[in-house]
């Protein structure tokens, strides 16, 4: 499969020439298969421009949300194939306690923060609840569950026919109330088995140490605690992702060698920029 | 229902290990935070953990323990009522809230391996997970 990331930012976009490089856009990364499976991960503001490049003769493509905060699904509304009436597309995201997904989606895709209606949508849409049984979408064997995020929230791992592994863990907090991380095995550690063995790893590293000690709680990881998530589910590659808003290219390029020094991880680690791709 | 695990460990895939649901995650974070005695038991009501206080109410440590079975876990205590009464274990406060799933709140006497008596005041409920999902049942105790 190859993996595209096309929105890296978290929380806000956050684009200008502080941000060139790791990119301003929020959360989307494109996953296209072999056979021509074509899924995108999130509906951040990265997914606009995605529009233009997929194939042109893409009959249905997945969308799957790991949660419903804005810097996720602000950029659906102005994805093409949305408009298509041609394209099947299928929506994937986790319902709250009290209302299903696209209630949920209802909220934002509706007046008075957006002046189209789901229903107003020209594509054959679908909506699928997740977490649940493991699912073939297309080539890719998805798995998904819950993990510790404020409000329902799931990670994803897309598994290729060739038995290669992408694990999506972009809004994660595995370390929330543990003084020592990674003190429990994996089994008891949020993401850890979704993301085990996994061949490419994307993953929440959107504070310093000293951030998210005055942030712990808000759903989000350090990057030293994101290399340490990664060596405990024993990934091959991992790419930090959802940059803060606030962390220039400049900043953030200090924050990894600085946390690449301490951990010394015996794992690949490839910095989260706008357009990079990986071929997994 | 078989599990992503559970397929991939037969098929000779990748994940091999068995994720707890974030529920139970988050209910056992939340109790290795508390200051005063919780206990935790899963979907098929294995005792999956329990703090550093309950160790001291129990007289015995989660490390050394482990996960127990139902089966093991009720034989560590005797419970009686304020009257002196055994109760069945069927009615214990947790195994009320597991078998009923349904809050309940009673001080009783209990014994553990101490052999020490202790007036404890139990509170238990089920842990009801998204789209109605039983997880498990959670004991927060203390003595009066």
């Amino acid at each position: 499969m190859r993996v595209t990331l096309r929105g890296t930012r978290g929380s806000l976009a956050s684009p200008g020439p502080d941000t060139v490089r790791y990119g301003g856009n929020t959360s989307c990364v494109e996953v296209l298969g072999d056979a021509g499976t074509a899924l995108v991960l999130d509906a951040g503001t990265g997914i606009r421009p995605l529009s233009s490049l997929l194939p042109r003769d893409l009959k249905r493509i997945d969308i799957l949300l790991t949660h419903l905060h804005m810097d996720h699904i602000q950029g659906l509304g102005f994805f093409g194939p949305l408009h298509n009436p041609a394209t099947e597309v299928h929506i994937w995201g986790p319902a709250s306690t009290t209302q299903n997904l696209q209630a949920r989606l209802k909220r934002y895709l509706s007046p008075p923060l957006f002046p189209v209606r789901v229903t107003d949508l020209a594509c054959r849409l679908t909506f699928h609840e997740v977490p649940c049984d493991d699912v073939d979408i297309g080539e890719f064997r998805v798995s998904s569950a819950l993990v510790c995020h404020p409000g329902p929230t799931v990670g994803y791992r897309i598994k290729s026919p060739k038995g290669r592994v992408l694990t999506y863990l972009p809004d994660h907090e595995p370390a929330l109330g543990v003084l020592r991380f990674p003190s429990l095995p994996r089994e008891w550690t949020s993401g850890a088995v979704l993301a085990e063995n996994a061949d490419l790893l994307i993953h929440d590293s959107q504070y310093t140490n000293a951030e998210y000690a005055s942030r712990c709680g808000w759903g989000h990881s350090a990057v030293e605690q994101t290399l340490a998530f990664a060596s405990l589910a024993e990934v091959r590659q991992l790419v930090p992702f959802h940059h803060d808003p606030d962390h220039s290219d400049t900043v953030l390029d200090e924050m990894f060698d600085e946390a690449m020094q301490r951990a010394n991880p015996a794992f690949q680690v490839t910095s989260g920029f706008e357009g990079a791709t990986f071929d997994v | 229902m078989e599990s992503v695990s559970e397929r991939e460990k037969r098929s000779g895939g990748a994940a091999i290990s068995s994720q707890k649901s974030i529920e139970l995650i988050l209910a056992r974070q939340l109790a290795s935070c508390l200051a005063m005695p919780v206990g935790i038991v899963d979907a098929e009501g294995t005792l999956v953990y329990y703090n550093e206080q309950a160790e001291q109410v129990l007289n015995q440590r989660f490390d050394e323990t482990g996960d127990m079975k139902a089966s093991e876990w009720t034989t560590f205590f005797t419970i009686e009522d304020l009257d002196r009464k055994p109760i069945p274990v069927d009615a214990w406060p947790l195994v009320v809230a597991y078998k009923d799933q349904r809050a309940v709140s009673q001080i009783v006497w209990l014994r553990s391996r101490d052999e020490a008596w202790r007036n404890i005041s139990f509170t238990a409920f089920p842990l009801i997970g998204q789209h109605g999902r039983f997880e498990g049942a959670m004991t927060i105790f203390w003595e009066v």
